[in-house]
């Protein structure tokens, strides 16, 4: 049987809002996709240790407070320490576009800001991603 | 009547095509509202005059005739002193209605040294470690002269211990102090997140808020039961407001259950609501709202003071309803939602500024968001007589239908055991992640239209050219280094010793808000405090519904 993809949806920080990291896992559970949610409130180190005990193909993070600059690279660091660097990295939420450049330097794949339809980012981790 | 219009639908009407349209909860709107829609509507003991109950059309005689709407703008800075400087400079304009954001440390009882508060540091508001930052904030502003609302919920007592510490210094007695705490603990489970602990032990904090503000800050409105964050979260109208008054309904069982009567409390609590897209629907919603509580505090609670039967709340509009892409048609979109608003006939109203889907708002466009508001007051002439959409076929109907909704809702609440049990089981939560589901699933396959996003769509966004909201890299660093030179400074013993006041008071029954008075006194930090209840309470931990 083919391996299903499986999705880390995990909420770095102390943000609280949900409502798009939870629309978006269950869109990917519908599109026959494995997502664990790590609900909120999650370190960095937690989220690593999620992804890699998990064996997950791709990360999805969201924040809506301002904090992705530091947690999202933070994130991509610990990965790398623990040499799971080959895991596809998504961020979302409120995201200035300036901020876009430094979070892909870092490690993050794409980020999909607010307005993105669910089936983009489908679509995109079925690329990205071998099943 | 009712004949002709049998007529008019089967011989004029039908000649035309069209899709049929519905509620935002889902029930069928008609094409044409007539008087036989609201047939058996008493007004008098259903609708009545505005100031008099059940004050479905506003709850002063005059409504803005007299006095228009306090326009309060929500904003954050990052540190105490620059909020002190931006308080300073609106006194200085004339406004006397000042909002305090904190940062979600702060919000969540942790210092800003706190491993987990790492990148939140001043961000989504100031942060608070001790009674040093509150006196910074407050800093030549006469606490007795301004009223104050504090977006502050699961340590909203320690924050209001030191408001009141603060006044003291001033020379001004807690009597005199005006303000809101939001306090509002349930929908911080469900949809908010800034909890925690427990829903048992957080209720009993808010009871002991309500008791000693009766006896010692009897102007303060204790707490504002908060519908927006449920509604932006995805639930519909009415679930907004049958779920924020079963939450407020469980607050009062608290309040009455620690030995204080009605209409002790009931006058000093507030309400918070979202203004959303579908315009008339808003409308109504006030209208059935204001309805709904005065009944029920009537009816269910025996009130019997006039002011604890009344709806009063503060709205802002939809911020979920914003959009990064073509950034400026939010402007549109907040106009008409603010307009709504005002037709509904709030006490209090903050409009949304047209960046908030990209980042924290600029000064410039807070600025036009609150011309917005005194454009409606001042040139569109909807204020010049109480509730103007009042008597309408459509209106009337929908606030008789919703007030039928919102009641059916509540008693669903009260079967499952109130709003804390409710929380508890996660009904609350799955009812709102379903709402949010269907309406991206309406979005994505466009029998929703969301305008500049699924239609109507350009190719070159202007988002780089509209100035974006920077934040101060320095500030957690700062307010590290503040909070380090505190604790050398302060007598910890008396530290120490509060604390473990504050500890005894906790496992038993003494109110706790003269502990949390005495250890901010003494320079104890939020951290520290809400550190003493996390061991007593334990901490909640989030029920995960997916």
């Amino acid at each position: 049987m083919e391996r299903k993809i499986r999705v880390l949806a995990a909420k770095p920080g102390l943000d609280g809002h949900d409502r798009g990291i939870k629309v978006l896992a269950h869109a990917l559970m519908e599109a026959e996709m494995e997502v664990i949610y790590t609900g909120l409130r999650q370190t960095p180190e937690q989220i690593v240790n999620a992804a890699i005990q998990e064996d997950v193909d791709v990360i999805c993070l969201s924040s809506l407070s301002g904090a992705h600059d530091y947690l999202f690279p933070e994130v991509m660091n610990l990965l790398k320490e623990k040499e799971a660097g080959n895991v596809l990295v998504l961020g979302g939420g409120v995201i200035p576009k300036r901020d876009i450049p430094a979070l892909k330097e870092a490690g993050i794949a794409e980020v999909f800001g607010p307005g993105t339809s669910t089936s983009d980012i489908v679509l995109y981790i079925k690329k990205h991603v071998d099943g | 009547m009712l004949g002709e219009r049998k007529r008019w639908e089967e011989e004029v009407l039908s000649q035309r095509r069209f899709a049929p349209r519905k509620t935002e909860w889902g029930d069928p709107i008609k094409p044409l509202y007539t008087p036989d829609d609201i047939a058996g509507l008493d007004y008098l003991s259903e609708i009545g005059f505005p100031g008099e109950y059940p004050y479905v059309r506003g709850i002063h005689p005059d409504m803005y005739l007299g006095r228009a709407w306090t326009m309060r703008q929500y904003s954050g800075f990052a540190t105490a002193e620059e909020c002190n400087e931006r308080y300073k400079f609106l006194l200085k304009t004339g406004q006397t209605g000042l909002s305090v954001a904190f940062d979600l440390p702060t919000q969540i009882g942790y210092n800003s040294d706190h491993p987990l508060g790492k990148g939140e540091v001043g961000k989504a508001g100031v942060a608070v470690d001790s009674l040093e930052d509150m006196e910074t904030i407050f800093q030549g502003i006469p606490l007795d002269k301004v009223s104050t609302s504090m977006t502050i919920n699961a340590p909203a007592a320690i924050l209001l211990a030191m408001y009141i510490a603060v006044a003291e210094k001033q020379g001004v007695h807690s009597k005199a102090l005006r303000g809101t705490t939001q306090n509002d603990i349930l929908k911080e489970y469900t949809v908010r997140g800034t909890y925690i602990f427990p829903p048992k032990p957080a209720v009993r904090l808010i009871a002991d808020m309500f008791a000693y503000c009766h006896e010692n800050v009897p102007q303060w409105n204790t707490i504002s039961v908060a519908g927006y964050h449920m509604r932006e979260a995805g639930c519909s109208a009415v679930q907004e407001v049958a779920f924020t008054f079963a939450n407020a309904i469980a607050y009062i069982e608290a309040g009455l259950k620690a030995g204080l009567k009605i209409d002790e409390f009931a006058p000093r609590m507030s309400f918070l609501f979202d203004t959303h897209n579908k315009f008339f629907e808003e409308v109504a919603k006030y209208r059935a709202a204001r309805r709904v509580w005065a009944e029920t505090m009537r009816n269910r609670f025996g009130a019997k003071n006039p002011k604890s039967t009344m709806l009063r709340y503060h709205t802002q509009t939809a911020g979920v309803s914003l959009t990064a892409q073509q950034p400026e048609n939010n402007i549109v979109r907040v106009a008409f939602q603010a307009l709504a608003a005002v037709l509904g006939g709030p006490q209090s109203l903050a409009a949304c500024s047209f960046d908030e889907a990209l980042a924290l708002p600029t000064e410039k466009a807070v600025r036009l968001s609150l011309r917005t508001q005194q454009l409606i007051l001042e040139e569109t002439g909807v204020t010049d007589t109480v509730d103007p959409l009042g008597g309408s076929y459509y209106v009337e109907y929908l606030t008789k239908e919703m007030v039928k909704k919102i009641k059916a809702l509540i008693s669903k609440i009260d079967d499952m055991g109130g709003a804390i049990a409710a929380t508890e089981s996660g009904y609350i939560q799955k009812e709102i992640e379903e709402s949010a589901r269907r309406f991206q699933k309406e979005v994505e396959s466009q029998e929703k239209v969301v305008v500049g996003v699924n239609k109507y769509k350009i190719e070159e966004d202007s988002e780089l050219d509209t100035d974006i909201f920077s934040f101060n890299p320095e500030v957690e660093q700062l307010q590290k280094a503040k909070l380090g030179r505190l604790r050398e400074k302060r007598d910890n013993h008396a530290v120490a010793s509060a604390l473990s006041a504050v500890r005894k008071a906790a496992s038993g029954n003494e109110n706790l808000v003269p502990r949390f008075l005495d250890a901010v006194k003494v320079y104890a930090t939020v951290g520290e405090i809400c550190d003493v209840l996390r061991d007593v309470f334990g901490e909640y931990d989030q029920l995960k519904t997916i």
